[in-house]
């Protein structure tokens, strides 16, 4: 028995502040209700201030990369600059449209702001700091970030504004065409440890000492790729498209209810870093270090290094267009996320059924996966006729022949 | 079952962060194509052509920094060129060549501001604009050693430039000629080969040469399109005669060319600033005036009244946009009876919604932002 001091899992702090209760002779039901507020609170915290600490770092971030500055007035290295943010989006009026659907405008930032909070739920922080341990764990993941789609197409449509209708629109095939590669990255890992519960996914990495990156790397990528689009980040932020339809389906909100969405978007970019982390990346562990640093630590640790590949992204990368995010998905994700489900059955069904069972099997089912990773995605991306990144790019023709015309193949000669 | 479906208009302007201005775009849409693209400008109109008649020519000059505000050397040049022509002032040698090394820088800024906000447009929101800026900085760091001013310069006089440069003008021309290149390498690696920017762009708003010629398109946008046409080879003017360069064309004529036309353009006014520096000649930057009704007191800085003799007078110049004409009709007062400016922002606009029309939201966004309008000088 661990002693509640014991913060390599605050778990166990709040285990003996319930057994402490119990001695008490409350009722059976009050540490179950102090359990769940714990967890409550403990996740709003975390998540407001994370989300606080990241717009700092991405805006510091942003700035180095393009070669400015970025906040650095509001306190020590521009640190409360989000503070004085949230403060003003709080004290701002907040402002109805006059054409606007007052319900709905209203419904559409708290129904994008809760799930972004109750995603974390089953989404184990250390080995016992997980607020419902849901036997469905990955399933409820699902579910709950594609309620999502619902809000936003609500405040897109509710506002009563072109831009938003527009963002919403985009936001819905978008959102709809990517759940589906989504589920079928998670649909490996389901298949491989044969549980939804992401306590026994992380078990298993433990136990089998692999992550599952190594044995999923296509399902990784999709999962990433579509992450990237259910989070609205450049090189997927069609949705709110600023330099085309301004904010897109927020571009009617201000004040707080502006602030839960900006907040929801972030909140999403974690959930979906911590489904990575927690399916892809091992969770709480890290090779055994999680014996001595928290388990907690290791996974924010994860979870936060994973964001910055995002805000790299957005640093980095242009936009696509909305048809061409399409049929990114439907012609190139999709039928490689489907090939990988295939090969992962396989391989499930030679291990469990057919008895494989040994010491070989996994690093062999790893080689396999990454030959099998790399061999589908360039195999697809050449099928589809972009079989080499165009360092061949296209180069301005020289000339001193005043008035000369030059026809290129695809400009039709007279 | 059929859903009943109808076309709708969006305004893209005049508040938009994409319209470059307040330029306004009325697109009728039927989902995310484009049915029908209508323009609608004015809302930055400030009267220039007007002003310009009631006041004197020296007066006018400061006008020209404000129409085209992103490329003010050249809309100077555009100018006293029409007003030297329409008094035959014979312009010193030296303040050509300084006249030509400015506008080549200035053409170098323009295109950093062209590329930059081409590939915000695309969606890279904000970092090629920045970077590019960096560069556009230090060559307004030398307009302000040059003239005391970064942005409406005001530096070209009828007669010459305002003043010669300083002796370290030279020397930091030499230092930015060993970096720009660098720079300009950095971009093509960037932005050049990146395959976003190249499925966002490539065969998007494409112009045939022979439609670009019909709509007398000219600058990148018409060079894009095959046609290799150059006002400074075509009809030389300041000391372009006398320096070696290239034109830069394209083939497909879509966005994606008139970025590559663009670059390409960079590295030639780096090649003519070169020679500028290499060849320029010492000697007065002012011609000596003695029709002048006011003699310039002091150091040259040209006259503060002329009255050019009854006539008219066209000049035109390649600017960063394309060909920017100045004609002017004096009726021997100092001040013009017409001033008309043929902005080439505003002539490369009329084929938008040939270049629009069948394409998405996200298109026409690119689209305008190849034109490289400012809107400034559309309205004037």
């Amino acid at each position: 028995m661990t002693e509640w001091y014991d913060f390599r899992d605050i778990g166990n702090a709040v285990g003996a502040l319930l057994d402490q209760i119990r001695d008490w002779g409350a009722p059976d039901w009050v540490p179950y209700v102090a359990a769940t507020l714990i967890g409550i609170v403990g996740i709003l915290l975390w998540a407001v201030l994370s989300v606080l600490a990241f717009i700092w770092i991405e805006r510091r971030v942003v700035g180095l990369m393009q070669n400015r500055i970025g906040p650095n007035r509001v306190g020590p290295q521009g640190l409360l600059q989000p503070v004085a943010d949230a403060i003003k989006l709080l004290l701002k009026e907040a402002i109805t449209t006059t054409n606007a659907d007052r319900y709905m405008f209203w419904l559409g930032p708290i129904l994008v702001f809760i799930p972004t909070i109750v995603v974390f739920a089953p989404i184990p922080f250390g080995e016992e700091m997980v607020l419902a341990d849901l036997n469905v764990g990955v399933l409820f993941l699902i579910a709950i970030a594609s309620i999502n789609t619902l809000a936003v197409f609500i405040a897109g449509w509710s506002s009563n504004n072109k831009y938003a209708l527009l963002g919403a629109m985009r936001t819905i095939a978008m959102l709809i065409s990517y759940e589906i590669i989504q589920v079928l990255a998670l649909l490996g890992v389901v298949l491989f440890v044969g549980s939804m519960r992401l306590g026994d996914i992380i078990g298993w990495q433990l136990d089998h000492d692999v992550w599952l990156i190594v044995l999923q790397p296509v399902a990784v990528l999709c999962y990433i790729i579509a992450g990237a689009v259910e989070m609205n980040r450049s090189p997927m932020d069609i949705a709110e498209a600023e330099s085309e339809i301004v904010a897109g389906y927020h571009t009617e909100y201000g004040g707080i209810k502006f602030g839960f969405f900006y907040q929801a978007e972030y909140l999403a970019g974690f959930a979906i870093t911590a489904v990575v982390v927690t399916l892809y990346l091992g969770g709480y562990t890290l090779f055994g270090l999680e014996q001595w640093v928290p388990g907690w630590l290791i996974f924010l640790g994860k979870l936060y290094g994973f964001f910055f590949t995002y805000i790299w992204f957005r640093g980095t990368l242009p936009r696509l267009r909305i048809d061409q995010l399409m049929a990114f998905a439907w012609k190139f994700l999709l039928p490689i996320s489907i090939l990988n489900v295939l090969l992962v059955g396989s391989e499930v069904l030679l291990w469990k059924e057919a008895g494989l069972e040994s010491q070989l099997a996994i690093p062999l089912f790893a080689v396999i996966n990454g030959a099998f990773a790399v061999a589908v995605v360039v195999g697809w991306a050449t099928a589809l006729g972009h079989s080499a990144p165009r360092h061949t790019a296209h180069r301005a023709i020289l000339t001193q022949e005043v008035g000369a015309i030059f026809y290129g193949e695809a400009a039709p000669r007279p | 079952m059929t859903l009943q479906t109808e076309p709708f208009v969006v305004n893209i302007g005049p508040q938009h962060p994409s319209t470059h201005g307040v330029f306004r775009l009325r697109l009728t849409l039927d989902g995310e194509r484009i049915v029908d693209a209508d323009m609608v400008m004015g809302y930055l109109h400030r009267s220039m052509e007007k002003l310009a008649e009631e006041r004197t020519y020296t007066q006018n000059i400061p006008f020209t920094d404000r129409t085209d505000y992103i490329a003010a050397m050249t809309g100077n040049l555009a100018y006293v060129m029409a007003v030297e022509k329409l008094c035959g002032i014979e312009v010193p040698d030296r303040a050509l060549w300084l006249r030509t090394m400015m506008a080549e820088l200035q053409r170098f800024a323009s295109h950093c501001i062209a590329i930059g906000i081409f590939a915000n447009d695309c969606g890279a929101w904000q970092t090629p604009v920045m970077h590019m800026f960096r560069d556009r900085e230090k060559i307004l760091d030398l307009f302000e050693m040059a003239c005391g001013a970064r942005l409406t310069l005001n530096y070209m006089r009828i007669g010459g430039v305002s003043r010669d440069i300083p002796p370290e003008f030279i020397p930091a021309v030499r230092k930015l000629l060993k970096d720009l290149p660098k720079r300009v390498d950095e971009y093509e690696d960037l932005l050049l080969s990146n395959e976003i920017i190249v499925a966002r762009s490539r065969g998007v708003g494409a112009l045939t040469p022979e439609q670009a010629i019909a709509h007398s398109v000219s600058g990148p946008m018409l060079r894009a399109s095959g046609v290799a046409w150059d006002v400074r080879t075509a009809d030389p003017y300041a000391a372009y005669g006398k320096v070696d360069f290239d034109i830069a064309v394209g083939t497909n004529g879509d966005v994606y060319d008139r970025f590559v036309v663009r670059l390409a353009e960079m590295r030639q006014s780096l090649r003519i600033v070169e020679q500028c520096v290499e060849m320029m000649p010492a000697g007065p930057v002012h011609a000596a005036f003695a029709g002048a009704s006011v003699q310039p007191i002091g150091n040259p800085v040209g006259p503060l009244a002329i009255r050019p003799p009854e006539g008219e007078a066209y000049a035109r110049i390649e600017s960063p946009r394309g060909e920017l004409g100045f004609y002017i009709v004096s009726d021997g007062s100092p001040a013009p009876f017409r001033f008309h400016i043929r902005s080439p922002s505003f002539i490369n606009l009329t084929p938008l919604k040939l270049m629009s029309v069948g394409g998405t939201v996200a298109d026409a966004i690119v689209i305008l932002g190849s034109v490289d309008i400012v809107v400034g000088e559309v309205d004037r």
